[in-house]
């Protein structure tokens, strides 16, 4: 580890030195966040429209229980990850206490309710404006879905954006249920973690530099295709 | 149609699927103590334990309260840690079939370089602790129910003082961020040698006492049931636990140096 | 054409025969928080024609056709489409004031019309293509629907409606905030759904669009139904006092 009390030129040297270490931490926690974003929305974005569209008895209450969960402290979900997971626990025959797929359990579902509740407003928003002309199309609940979901694509996108920003950010989940194991589950935040406790901090801020240049290439590369096919179809 | 941005969007999470790293299957959760693994010592240690068996060790570095209820839930192979009576009541309880001494460091007290409680010129620990007390001064407990934190209780007590007021401050953190938060305040605090001597943000924190027996700070390794938890990787665990024991683990333990200084002293039987 | 306000009632099973009337509305009320915004309405429609419903804001034209159209449920009432039997239910199109268009292309939103009548996939190009042509909008195809001028969503919506082939067609005031020649537009398009055989029923407050179009005139006033008379005979003499004040351009409430 360079000696210096530079963050920038620690960011830097990490980066130009193309540490192998370091490509695995980074290519994990792409893995990681990046399924459990995936997850998130293949589950989030049809349970989002459906809470828009359907009024069934107890709605108000899963909705205020989603957004409520938008808010949960990431150390909790891990705990409550781990508990389900640990050998102990209902799910512990598994074995997967420790690895990234628990890391990818417990991230998917931080994002899960943030991507459910930001979906549950843009189509409900956006089925209200549909609703009397889909109607007297005859197109029923079930078949607007998929349509609602892909005309508001562009919003959609930033939510799961927005679900990818807080995944690829916490650090209390994936700590709790990865165990931040060397060369296993060690990921950005993890890692930043550690060597903040090992007094490097100039060498934390350096990878937390990183990994802002992650997030804000990922973003700004959805910005990119979004901006493009919003103009090319515009 | 046109081509839409959700599909290369949806194609980039896709990466994210691709299946995560898969190491060999000959590996064990080892439950250990954050100053194990941020001294750097489990770095220097463990490659010469996978090149002569093939298992790959994987470290959870927590405080020792929380090693102890990961070994209990059955979530890993085999504990390390330094909480002596903690460790023989692991074993009475029965969720471990054996404890055996692996090595030890010691502990020592940190603090200001301007010393205002003048610890530096304490005879024993417990004078020490009693400038420190007496002064009023800042002091940084971890406060974790760590083995270094139930040991410097421990030392407290038998310097016959009940730490309180608006000096003694409790962190609830590791043994790293309450050095980053001792030296951020000009406190004292207690370390283990091998966390301090890893420690790059001292400021002006400087070691001020060491060397009393009762700073003796001794890592025990256990093994664990396997009729508690049929599951856990037993045989592999064995392996570990007789390494350390061994000479060749010994002496891995003691070659083991942060600037030319040994840290951890292996004292196996 | 008959008196349509007070036919003799027909008893029993509705019996279909070509003279029978399309729709029969049967003391159809709508209340909403207490207040009674559809008044026990009854009326008859023919099977052919253009039938225009007039009115002042706010006495129930909008809603008249939405419960027609099935977009609403009655709070008392029944709204009887007369088919032949053994056939499937009419087929019916909406056009609203303000058309709803989809977050999609022109050519888009003719194609998801027609995915919601299970037209096979591989026709609903080249049908939309032909529409959106004879409805001038072909050089419009791959724009975005919203960003359209109002006359060019208009006759976008119109365009969706025409795809449908619907045998009924729902127009609620469509043209109330178009330019003259949008306007013109619209009302070509509402003679060449009346020539392919479609069932109009249009809302409207403008008595010249009434004159040029209708061939009978529904007055409602308060949401209740005041007048239904043969077009002719609603702009020579209206029987009611409230009819010959609404064409002499006095508001009524």
């Amino acid at each position: 580890m360079p000696e210096n009390d530079n963050a920038f030129q620690a960011a830097l040297s990490l980066i130009l030195s193309l540490d192998p270490v370091l490509l695995g931490i980074v290519t994990l926690s792409l893995q990681v966040s990046l399924s459990a974003v995936l997850v998130g929305a293949l589950i989030g974005l049809p349970l989002g429209a459906a809470l828009a569209l359907w009024h069934f008895p107890g709605r108000g209450l899963a909705v205020t229980l989603l957004n409520a969960f938008m808010g949960l402290p990431p150390v909790v979900a891990g705990l409550m990850i781990y508990l389900l997971l640990s050998r102990a626990g209902p799910l512990g025959s598994l074995g997967l206490l420790f690895t990234p797929t628990a890391m990818i359990i417990a991230q998917t579902l931080l994002v899960l309710p943030i991507i459910a509740a930001l979906t549950r407003d843009h189509i409900g928003a956006l089925w209200e404006e549909y609703r009397e002309q889909l109607h007297s199309l005859r197109i029923g609940r079930v078949r607007a879905m998929p349509g609602l979901l892909w005309d508001a694509r562009f919003a959609l996108m930033t939510v799961i954006l927005a679900g990818f920003g807080r995944a690829s950010a916490e650090v209390g989940a994936v700590l709790i249920v990865g165990g931040n194991i060397d060369g296993v589950t060690r990921v950005m935040t993890t890692a930043i973690a550690l060597e903040t406790s090992k007094g490097n901090l100039a060498l934390a801020l350096g990878l937390g530099l990183v990994l802002l240049g992650l997030v804000a290439l990922v973003n700004g590369t959805a910005y990119v295709i979004g901006e493009r096919a919003r103009r090319r179809l515009g | 149609m046109k081509r839409s941005p959700t599909l290369p969007v949806i194609g980039l999470i896709g990466l994210g699927l691709v299946a995560t790293a898969k190491a060999s299957d000959d590996h064990i959760v080892l439950a250990s103590t954050t100053s194990t693994e941020n001294s750097g010592l489990f770095g220097a240690i463990l490659p010469t334990f996978t090149e002569a068996t093939g298992i790959q060790v994987r470290v959870v570095a927590v405080g020792t309260g929380q090693a102890f209820e990961i070994a209990r839930r059955g979530d890993a192979d085999s504990l390390l840690v330094h909480d002596r009576a903690g460790e023989d009541q692991f074993v009475a309880e029965g969720y471990a079939t054996e404890r055996a001494d692996v090595m030890y460091n010691d502990f020592v007290i940190v603090g200001p370089g301007d010393d205002p409680a003048a610890v530096g010129e304490a005879e024993a620990i417990d004078d020490a602790l009693q400038r420190i007390a007496t002064a009023e001064a800042p002091f940084a407990s971890r406060g974790d129910d760590s083995g270094t934190h139930r040991a410097e209780l421990r030392l407290w007590q038998a310097a016959d003082i009940t730490p309180q007021g608006a000096w003694y401050r409790e962190l609830g953190s590791g043994m790293g961020p309450t050095l980053n938060t001792a030296a951020a305040m000009d406190a004292y605090a207690m370390s283990d040698r091998a966390t301090w001597a890893a420690f790059d943000n001292r400021q002006n924190l400087e070691l001020l006492f060491e060397g009393d027996d009762a700073l003796f700070n001794p890592y025990g390794s256990l093994l664990l049931s396997a009729e508690r938890h049929p599951h856990i990787k037993h045989d592999l665990a064995d392996q570990w636990h007789r390494w350390l024991l061994s000479d060749e683990g010994q002496q891995a333990i003691a070659d083991f140096e942060i600037n030319g200084e040994q840290l951890f002293f292996p004292n196996a039987e | 054409m008959t008196d349509l306000y007070h036919p003799g009632v027909p008893s029993g099973q509705p019996i279909w025969s070509p003279s029978a009337p399309l729709l029969k509305l049967k003391g159809l009320t709508y209340v909403h928080q207490d207040t009674v915004l559809l008044h026990e309405i009854d009326l008859q429609l023919a099977r052919h024609g253009i039938t225009l419903l007039l009115g002042p804001n706010g006495a129930g034209k909008s809603l008249l056709m939405r419960l027609a159209h099935g977009l609403i449920a009655p709070t008392s009432g029944d709204v009887i489409w007369h088919t032949q039997p053994d056939m499937p239910p009419l087929l019916q199109a909406m056009v609203f004031q303000h058309p709803v268009m989809l977050r999609r292309t022109a050519l888009a939103n003719l194609t998801y019309a027609l995915a919601a009548r299970r037209v096979p996939w591989r026709r609903r190009r080249a049908l939309a293509m032909e529409t959106l042509e004879r409805f001038g909008l072909i050089s419009l195809a791959q724009r975005q629907a919203r960003v359209l001028s109002g006359g060019e969503q208009q006759r976008l919506a119109l365009a969706r409606a025409w795809v449908l082939k619907p045998e009924v067609l729902f127009l609620d005031e469509p043209t109330s905030a178009l330019d003259p020649a949008s306007m013109r537009a619209v009302e070509e398009a509402v003679h060449a759904f009346h020539a392919e055989g479609t069932r109009i029923v249009m809302s409207s407050h403008d008595l010249n669009q009434a004159r040029r179009l209708a061939d009978d005139v529904v007055l409602l006033c308060g949401g209740r139904l005041v007048e239904h008379t043969p077009a002719e005979r609603f702009f020579q003499g209206p029987r009611t006092p409230e009819a010959r004040a609404f064409i002499r351009g006095e508001l009524i409430w």
